[in-house]
């Protein structure tokens, strides 16, 4: 398969190493001298940017993590003046506010090179159709794809989430060769196609480019049998960039290559912060080393994993990350959309002026993640009339939809039965069976 | 005079309106006229009962949850158009009915309609006018 950027893809691991530091260092400089968040963590931690010498000396600089990210929203993170800024994306925080990021015309290059280098790793060319089924807007997923997609020369029907059938008969119609989305909705397409009597052995699918939300080889078994193409895990958060930091290629399909060239990764011990060897398992922190307007240093990402440095087929030097097994704090992703038990907690505090014992329960139907939220009737919520729970039903779902893009049924029940553990509700249940 | 209802949430499983009865039966509640209005995950159970202190001691002793409600007890004559008398001057003067159930007076062949009114206070006042009779709560507990 073609790589891209073979210069940057296939350099030697030294050289890599070297272009890190160079690239680290010029970060540090310039984030000292024009983010105050960032200028306040160093003096506190005793570090200089002077002090940065070689790559051991990252971790002496403290964490960023998302509670920062919130404390100087929506653009106290930004590096660069405004006039700068050409692009503005948002994901979910931990509470109500969202976390927002800001791109340069240089960083949105960056990216669209990171995304063409993730599809070509993937088996696309410029002869390819690409069918974007991720959502566009704030969400990071559809245009992020999208750029990245034309710069490799694809042809990009830009067709995002939703009205699955129609999406059906357009793969019909425009014979697209290459699919992104989120798994759980592709699985869903799948499905749908199969109740229309379609079959995935008609279309022209090589690969599928997956992520967004964890999966698992069942799934990518799943898809790949069901689709009849080559399912290529994609990694990526907004916080960092966006998909694109880290992809798997054709050839061995068995962890995610980081861009390195943008990107240093570590595993720490998420209770102590300690960084983690190769091949350990722990929390994946990422400092992005290139961009402009919002550059992260040790973003604590949540998700666990392991890295990889053995060489691979493909030819890549960099480094691989596993497919995250898991979250090290209580972050649900449902069909791609970031929910916190925290956001669900403050739409029932708004919707009652009251905090009743609730509980998630996330299952997947049909391939369809689902989100339930039980809510704990009182005194205080209870009505003899019928039409008013019903309405109480519907008002809280409506918020969490408008405030927080995801679709919950609301589901009202007896006091004292969801479930305690040591006195404390059970705030999670997550019934999707990621193996 | 307004009487009082007992409502009772519960969830739409198996067997769960045979405990609330059972509760009350060892509680020595007589019930007198039950309504359950349902959804498919829930319902709510309205209850006229003689005693209505220890049939709400005793529920809440279980951890059910349980609403007191004002409703109107009238008596209906058993006769066509007999529903009629009591709803049509209500009508007039738009007032609502928000649910409503019955039972038959053990002493005499007329029903005893249970409302619960958008207005309790006004449906109270037409009635009065009308010279309809309403049943008062200590009424019921002695039938």
């Amino acid at each position: 398969m073609p790589i891209y950027n073979h210069y940057f893809e296939t350099m030697p691991r030294r050289e890599i190493e070297a272009v890190q530091l160079k690239r680290l260092q010029a970060t540090i400089e310039r984030i000292y001298a024009t983010v105050p968040f960032y200028k306040n963590s160093f003096n506190k931690a005793k570090i200089k940017p002077g002090n940065i010498k070689g790559l051991d000396d990252l971790q002496r600089i403290p964490f960023t993590t998302k509670l920062d990210l919130r404390d100087n929203y929506p653009f106290d993170m930004f590096a660069v003046p405004m006039e700068q800024v050409v692009r503005i994306h948002a994901s979910s925080g931990t509470t109500g506010k969202p976390t927002v990021v800001g791109y340069t015309q240089n960083d949105i290059n960056t990216w669209a090179e990171l995304i063409a280098r993730s599809f070509s790793a993937a088996g696309a060319t410029s002869r390819d159709i690409l069918h974007n089924a991720y959502g566009y807007g704030l969400f990071t997923g559809g245009i992020g794809a999208h750029y990245g997609a034309e710069k490799l020369g694809m042809a990009v029907i830009p067709v995002s989430g939703g009205n699955t059938k129609r999406q059906i008969t357009i793969m019909q119609d425009f014979k697209p060769t290459i699919l992104c989305g989120t798994p759980s909705y592709i699985l869903h397409l799948a499905e749908i196609a199969a109740e229309m009597g379609v079959d995935f052995k008609d279309f022209h699918f090589k690969s599928g480019i997956f992520g967004a939300e964890p999966w698992t080889e069942n799934m990518r078994a799943e898809l790949e049998s069901k689709l009849h193409l080559k399912a290529i895990d994609i990694y990526g958060l907004s916080e960092v960039m966006g998909p694109g930091v880290s992809i798997e290629c054709l050839e061995e399909q068995k962890g995610l290559h980081v861009f390195e060239d943008h990107f240093i990764v570590e595993i720490i011990d998420p209770d102590t912060g300690e960084v983690l060897p190769h091949g350990e398992t722990g929390e994946l922190v990422f400092t992005s080393i290139t961009k402009e307007a919002f550059p992260v240093i040790r973003y604590r990402t949540k998700d666990i994993t392991s890295l990889n440095c053995e060489p691979c087929a493909c030819g890549r030097t960099h480094i691989r990350m596993n497919k995250p097994s898991g979250r090290s704090d209580d972050m649900l992703i449902i069909r791609g959309v970031n929910v916190f038990p925290s956001q669900i907690e403050s739409v029932l505090m708004e919707t009652k002026g009251i905090l009743p014992h609730y509980q998630l329960v996330v299952d997947r139907i049909k391939n369809l993640d689902t989100l339930t939220v039980k809510v704990e009737i009182d005194e205080k919520l209870f009505s003899d009339d019928i039409k008013s729970l019903q309405a109480m039903e519907t008002r809280i779902s409506e918020n969490i939809k408008e405030h927080h893009g995801v679709s919950a049924k609301v589901l009202l029940v007896e006091p004292k039965t969801i479930q305690r553990s040591q006195g404390k509700a059970v705030r999670v249940i997550d019934n999707r069976k990621l193996l | 005079m307004l009487a009082k209802q007992i409502s009772i949430f519960i969830e739409n499983k198996e067997g769960r309106l045979a405990e609330v009865t059972a509760i009350l039966r060892d509680a020595n509640v007589n019930i007198r006229a039950l309504s359950l209005a349902d959804t498919t995950d829930f319902g709510v159970l309205r209850l006229i009962v003689n005693d209505n202190e220890k049939a709400e001691l005793a529920l809440k002793k279980e951890g059910f949850t349980v609403g007191i409600t004002q409703v109107l007890a009238v008596e209906v004559s058993d006769q066509p158009g007999g529903l009629n008398k009591v709803l049509d001057p209500l009508c007039e003067q738009d007032v609502n009915v928000e649910y409503m159930y019955a039972f038959a007076n053990p002493q005499c062949k007329n029903a005893i309609m249970i409302f619960r009114f958008d207005d309790p206070e006004k449906a109270l006042k037409i009635l009065a006018e009308r010279s309809i009779k309403v049943i008062t709560g200590k009424e019921i507990s002695d039938l």
